[in-house]
């Protein structure tokens, strides 16, 4: 064989092989997502909706206390993260700027805090929120996801605020206007499509989390808005009622899976669809 | 119908009733050339932006076989041999006709590996052999002064002038008969540009050369032949000092006058 | 009353900021006075001792410490090759409409939640394996390949789009020496952005050490050191997930935090190696 036809065979191969592992990791991923539809579909009913987590065998039965603890726990962390997350993303942006060292340092901090396993954040949360009180609550669930999701939000705000121009700044200034009305109003208004998205897919990523709600949150089978108790959530549910040997519980779980996808999914799609709007305008 | 000037020189390439299209666009971006390239001599490619010059440079390399789509017609006669058959061999292909291009493209690795680059994938690995040969071609690209001393220090230390003279030799290291250069100084100062162009006037003892240049004095200067191109149209090609005094073609006098363009 | 706004609001402002940095010192502080029993305790040797006996108050966290890395591992070496083909496919050779939609594919299932893996890992991999391997089907080899496949979407998203900084002047430079397909990859592209793909992988395995969903159903739940891969093991986080609420000594709950503070230190120290060592350079050309 000649040099080059060797040259020519080894490319090929190589190219097969990356095809292989591409169409190889693709039918897993697929494998996954038709599992996860199909199962879901499935197990899919108004009464999911309608009732709250009943024992096995009593009908009807449904995930609506779950569905409504999720929503809270959700909005809940939402309330705190992303108001706090986008404070200190600014100070990062308008009052730290690229130099400062202490920013450059949070900055850091904020990529090392969004990579903590989350579990480990649970067990923080449990011994700061749980244990002194003696009981699990809502509030510590809001905690734990709250903490996921600042550093998120700081790193996207800080992200899209320094691709404000300058000069836009500047002309604000210039015109006599006092430096947080400045950021307030011209700074925020500028980089107000990136920060939404950004929201918006922290909100998705902290939705999908159970480690952190493991044992703060906890469960709850009954119908509860009362953030100072347990509460149920999807996440939390998924995991008790998938490793439950009752049949009912398990599609039921896969349905909560479903639900959770789909929310997950649409959130990253409109965050999606919202940029590639904005960069259509510009 | 364009002016086509009397090649004195052998012809090493001849493009014949050439058209071609870019991926999606049903008009060509080349007008059915016709075109002979002298044998040792240097052509230049000039014209506005647009005008297809930088696009068949990158024909006689396929380069526009990269990307998917694109499309030729007609004839590109290497050697009175078509490079434009379906089945060329295109690594032979880019190994006799080699191309600079215009911001310098040292590769992530040392001085002496990227000149050793091509010869490598050649299958030269004797060592005494490899170091000649690069020796050789930095000589040849007149940066052994610079750079002899520090083969090992990476290719992309270097200044964006000796960049590109290490291109250069990284190119004319594996012997290419013909070499493209696509706007070699646009990204250049004026000390590496002269440069660049001396070394253009002695390599094409050894070479024959194709060079685009956005630049009128800089074809003037190193070429033996200018091609004049606009809108995919080949307008005039002429013995460069001709073209530049008496064109004749009335587009070609209004582009070096500086009418348009 | 603009000045007193302006200095309250930059006060507001760099008190969330100096926030993430309490919280952090606070995981660090919170965790450790937590395992401060266990650490008097079992001090460094908790570490390598791998008998872990609750009804004995004796402690060890060889084994969780020993899953967690071995399930990695074996998750690494599934996944980093599959992701680099996954994205060697994606940059180099799908036509552009496939690999837009394959790309967009691939960075939304990075987005499905880690339980979801875990669930699929249960109900069918498992089955799965345990058919080809036998045993139960339990075990770090499933963990792992669970791991794999959660990480793929991320690892290969990630390497592709450090593929594609390559300025395409660049390969175009070694087309033209005639370089093939493979010879421009592994000479100029992998090079060009070795640091982005190292840093890459580094983060993917900070992200499936911390893993607890994904891995909790198929670890198998077994505190000791398996004589195969095949067999039901333990991790740090799936320690946590199972036993926390169950922790009836002070020891055993201390034991706990123990192991939650040598997850943290393994992770803050993979995440800040990929952080500075190699991503810091790629972060500050996209800036």
């Amino acid at each position: 064989m000649t040099l080059q036809n060797r040259r020519i065979l080894i490319n090929k191969t190589v190219m097969v092989l990356s095809t292989a592992a591409a169409i190889g990791g693709i039918i897993f991923l697929f494998w996954i997502l038709a599992v996860l539809l199909f199962k879901g579909f499935a197990a899919l009913n108004f009464d999911i909706f309608m009732y709250d987590m009943a024992p096995p065998g009593r009908e009807p039965s449904g995930l609506r206390n779950a569905l409504v603890g999720q929503l809270m726990l959700v909005v809940g962390a939402s309330a705190i993260g992303v108001p706090a997350g986008v404070l200190a993303g600014t100070y990062l942006s308008e009052y730290g700027g690229k130099k400062s060292r202490l920013a450059r340092f949070i900055r850091d901090i904020s990529d090392i805090m969004m990579s903590t396993p989350s579990i480990v954040i649970g067990a923080f949360v449990y011994a700061v929120l749980v244990a002194p009180f003696g009981h699990f609550s809502g509030w510590a669930g809001i905690a734990a996801l709250a903490i996921m999701m600042i550093p998120i939000v700081l790193r996207t705000t800080d992200d899209m605020l320094q691709l404000v121009p300058g000069s836009l700044r500047e002309a604000a200034i210039a015109l006599g206007a006092p430096k947080y009305k400045v950021i307030i109003q011209v700074v925020y208004r500028g980089a107000k499509t990136g920060m939404l998205t950004g929201i918006l897919l922290s909100i998705a990523r902290i939705a999908g989390e159970t480690a952190p709600l493991l044992f703060t949150s906890f469960s709850n089978n009954f119908y509860s808005t009362d953030l100072n108790q347990p509460i149920a959530s999807l996440t939390v549910t998924m995991y008790n009622y998938a490793t439950s040997p009752y049949e009912e519980w398990i599609d039921q779980g896969w349905a909560a899976a479903l639900i959770l996808a789909l929310f997950v999914l649409g959130a990253n799609i409109i965050g999606r669809i919202i940029i590639r709007k904005r960069e259509g305008e510009h | 119908m364009p002016t086509i000037c009397d090649v004195t020189h052998e012809h090493i390439i001849d493009v014949k009733n050439f058209s071609f299209y870019y991926a999606g666009v049903d008009t060509p971006n080349l007008k059915k050339i016709n075109m002979p390239i002298g044998k040792g001599a240097v052509t230049a490619l000039i014209g506005p932006s647009g005008c297809g010059k930088t696009t068949l440079l990158r024909c006689f390399n396929r380069m526009h076989d990269l990307y998917p789509g694109n499309r030729y017609e007609g004839e590109i006669l290497f050697d009175g041999h078509n490079i434009l058959d379906k089945n060329e061999d295109l690594i032979k292909l880019r190994t006799r006709i080699g191309m600079i291009f215009q911001k310098p493209t040292p590769f992530p690795m040392s001085i002496f590996d990227n000149v050793a680059y091509g010869l490598r994938l050649q299958g030269l690995k004797n060592k005494n052999e490899l170091s000649d040969r690069v020796e050789q071609a930095l000589k040849d690209a007149a940066l052994w002064k610079e750079v002899g001393s520090r083969l090992k220090s990476p290719g992309t230390a270097l200044s964006g002038g000796q960049q590109q003279r290490l291109c250069i030799a990284r190119a004319i290291a594996v012997e290419p008969e013909v070499l493209l250069f696509d706007e070699p100084t646009s990204a250049l100062d004026p000390i590496s540009t002269q440069a660049i162009e001396e070394l253009i006037t002695k390599l094409k003892e050894k070479v024959t050369i194709i060079i685009v240049t956005h630049n009128m004095q800089q074809a003037a200067r190193v070429s033996d032949y200018t091609a004049f191109m606009y809108l995919g149209d080949l307008i005039e090609l002429g013995v460069t000092e001709e073209l530049f005094i008496t064109p004749k073609e009335e587009m070609t006098e209004q582009y070096i006058t500086g009418k348009f363009g | 009353m603009n000045r007193t706004m302006d200095i309250l609001f930059h006060n507001i402002t760099r008190f969330f900021a100096l926030f993430v940095l309490i919280v952090l010192i606070a995981l660090f502080f919170v965790l450790f006075s937590e395992a401060k029993p266990a650490i008097d305790a079992f001090g460094l040797q908790f570490v390598t001792n791998s008998k872990w006996a609750p009804n004995m108050d004796i402690f060890g966290g060889y084994p969780a410490i020993y899953g967690s890395i071995v399930s990695t591992v074996i998750a690494m070496i599934i996944a980093t090759p599959v992701a680099v083909g996954i994205a060697i496919f994606l940059s180099e050779l799908a036509p552009p409409w496939l690999a837009a939609t394959v790309g967009m594919a691939i960075e939304l299932l990075a987005a499905i939640p880690s339980i979801i893996y875990g669930m699929w890992g249960l109900f069918y991999l498992a089955p799965l394996l345990r058919d080809i391997w036998g045993g139960n089907g339990l075990g770090l080899a499933t963990a792992g390949v669970v791991l794999s496949i959660m990480i793929l979407p991320f690892m290969a998203a990630i390497t592709r789009d450090a593929m594609k900084t390559t300025p395409s002047i660049l390969k175009e430079s070694a087309y033209g020496m005639g370089a093939t397909r493979w010879e421009v990859l592994k000479d100029v592209v992998i090079p060009y952005v070795k640091s982005g793909i190292i840093g890459s992988i580094i983060l993917a395995l900070g992200r499936a050490i911390g893993e607890t969903m994904a891995v909790t159903f198929v670890m198998g739940n077994a505190h000791k050191i398996p004589n195969s891969i095949f067999k039901p093991a333990t991790s740090i986080p799936v320690t946590l997930a199972n036993e926390f609420t169950e922790a009836d000594t002070d020891l055993y709950y201390s034991s706990l935090f123990y192991l939650a503070l040598i997850l943290l230190i393994i992770s803050f120290t993979v995440i800040a190696i990929a952080k500075f060592w190699f991503l810091r350079n790629l972060q500050e050309q996209k800036i």
